[in-house]
């Protein structure tokens, strides 16, 4: 399983200051940070810990398997900000 | 020289990024994200003073989110728990610029950090713009949160359609307001007067302008979808072939663009109809007085067409204003800077720093401030290690409000604003809402004054 992030997010990073393997990205400091429009979270290192989730003050992280059913999709969005762009790209076309 | 009494702060601005400036200015026993890890960057006691020009804070959280956003709407518990930390005091009702000066507040202060954010806002710059009818997002947005300075505006939204030009995320959370069921609405802390004006609507359609292709469209992924929740409303798109988005974009944007091919697939249908429509700009708003029609422009073929419409919302972009007594860039529309340094001519200016819109520009969203407010912070913290603060002739806590008193004749403080929010949840609760607004100036000030 892993944690997901979801459309609430404001990115303020309070859950990447608690997760205890920074598995959560862009972090403050990384490129990508200031145009961010969400954070993700890496399904592959995640522990399940529960520290963001409770951290979140906009209530923005589940379980995977508590996501509310109109965001089950964040799962697929989460994952893919760590894939390689060619692959993600390649599953949106193929989910339309 | 290490001086024994608290280094004292003003920050000016109490939305997102003046908040967390003072979050990290009075720091958690946590500490402060920096290089990768929590780490301790304040090492004195500090005195923060926030001076907000209105009597209410939380600058665009109440005044710009969508008031049917209320996760997005409980940042304000974060800022909330900031203002009850030792050291920090909130002086709403004051105007820098007008009631008090740049040069005041760096007499008075250590240092001064600017978080003013983007009280302006881009301007079409065709004509028509100024008849009845047509008007900024900006001032639609203000007016459904209930902005003092927005509160009297009339949006007379009996008329069949409106068009937003610009396709950004506020152009989405104008349209899910438009369309949104009323019984909804009632369950939000939206204005009781934009209520009553939605509650009128006889609006069937909204034209949803970008001036350049779906995979330059501006809105975000999130707040497409939630077009997509809108009961009855059919979704569709002109102007572009959704089909054609180039391989190379980026992750998000092919799945913006797929999001909204599979909307207009599974959405045809609806009472209602939101129309995203690409390449197209405005040549002209038309009208005797009021807005009648809105001339737009195929910009790939330069076909011309006339559509009719009785509101025109530009939502194109917020600008930072001047401030009298500072630097300004008027191309950007922010406060130049350098690390968050205010600088003149290329020159900074001992003791004055920046953060959140006015420093950046109006992009970024909440959080995007709290790096920023830290890294302004962070400057603050490297000047007066190194002696460059202007810290002769500071004044103490009571000294700084009585010269403020001196001036304005009304300012409250947090107790002020908390009976404010009082008031406000109280008269919600009795309507079966969160919270009803109080939205003049003067009303507020009335309330926090009378015993
Ligand atoms: C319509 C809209 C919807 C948005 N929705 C979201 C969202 O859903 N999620 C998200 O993460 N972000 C959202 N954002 C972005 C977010 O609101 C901004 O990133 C953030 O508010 C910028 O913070 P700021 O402190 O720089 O400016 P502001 O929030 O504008 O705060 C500035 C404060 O300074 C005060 N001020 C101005 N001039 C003076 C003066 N001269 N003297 C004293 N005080 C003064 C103002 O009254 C205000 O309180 C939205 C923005 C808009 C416009
Ligand atoms: S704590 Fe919540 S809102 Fe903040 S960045 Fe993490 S998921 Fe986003
Ligand atoms: S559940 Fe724990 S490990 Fe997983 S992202 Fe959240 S804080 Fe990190």
């Amino acid at each position: 399983m892993s944690y997901v992030i979801t459309a609430p997010c404001v990115a303020d990073y309070s859950c990447v200051e608690v997760c205890p393997v920074d598995c959560i990205s862009p972090m403050p400091d990384d490129s990508g940070f200031d145009a961010a429009t969400q954070l993700y979270i890496n399904p592959v290192l995640c522990v399940d810990c529960d520290a963001c989730r409770e951290a979140c003050p906009v209530n923005a992280i589940f379980a995977e398997d508590q996501l509310p059913e109109k965001w089950l999709d964040y799962i697929g969005i989460n994952a893919a900000h760590f894939q390689s762009h060619t692959q993600t790209v390649a599953e949106v076309r193929h989910d339309k | 020289m290490i001086s024994e009494r608290p280094l004292r702060i003003a920050i000016v601005g109490s939305g997102p990024a003046g908040m967390y400036a003072a979050g990290h200015l009075l720091e958690g026993p946590g500490g402060t994200f920096i290089n990768g890890g929590l780490n301790q960057i304040v090492r004195r006691p500090v005195e923060v003073d926030v001076l907000e020009r209105l009597p209410t804070p939380w600058g665009l959280i109440r005044s710009g989110v969508a008031p049917d956003h209320p996760d997005k709407k409980r940042m304000a518990a974060i800022y909330d728990s900031i203002a009850r930390r030792q050291g920090f005091r909130f002086i709403g009702n004051v105007q820098v610029g007008r009631d008090v000066s740049p040069a005041d507040l760096s007499q008075w202060y250590d240092g001064v950090i600017y978080a003013v954010g983007a009280d302006d806002e881009r301007r079409l710059g065709i004509t028509g713009e100024d008849l009845r009818g047509s008007d900024s997002a900006r001032a639609f947005v203000s007016w459904y949160n209930g902005h003092p300075d927005f509160s009297d505006l009339q949006f007379d939204l009996r008329c069949e359609r409106a068009v937003l030009v610009g396709n950004g995320n506020v152009a989405m959370d104008v349209a899910r307001i438009l369309f949104s069921p009323i019984s909804a609405l009632h369950n939000t802390d939206i204005a009781s007067h934009a209520l009553d004006a939605l509650g009128k609507s006889q609006l069937k359609e909204i034209v949803i302008l970008g001036r350049r292709g779906p995979e330059h469209a501006a809105f975000n992924y999130p707040e497409l979808m939630e077009l997509g929740e809108l009961a009855d409303t059919a979704i569709s798109v002109e102007g572009a072939d959704l089909s054609l988005t180039p391989e190379n974009a980026d992750y998000e944007t092919q799945l913006k663009v797929a999001a909204l091919a599979k909307l207009c697939k599974e959405k045809s249908q609806g009472s209602r109809r939101i129309v995203f429509r690409f390449n197209a700009a405005p040549t002209a708003i038309v009208g005797g007085g009021q807005v009648a029609q809105i001339n737009v422009v195929d910009r790939r073929d330069q076909s011309e067409q006339v559509l009719n419409a009785g509101l025109v919302l530009a939502a194109i972009g917020y600008r930072g204003l001047a401030i009298d007594g500072l630097p300004f860039d008027d191309v950007r529309g922010v406060i130049p800077s350098c690390d968050s340094r205010i600088v003149d001519n290329g020159i900074a200016i001992a003791g004055a720093y920046v953060t959140g819109w006015i420093k950046r520009g109006p992009k970024g969203i909440i959080g995007s401030n709290k790096k920023c407010a830290r890294d302004a912070v962070t400057a603050v913290m490297v000047d007066v290690d190194s002696n460059l603060l202007p810290m002769e002739g500071t004044l103490s806590a009571a000294q700084v409000l009585e010269a403020i008193n001196a001036r304005v004749s009304v300012t409250l403080g947090f107790s002020g604003w908390q009976k404010i929010d009082r008031q406000e949840q109280s008269d919600g609760r009795a309507q079966g809402r969160p919270r009803l607004k109080m939205t003049a100036t003067g009303a507020m000030l009335g309330l926090v004054t009378a015993g």
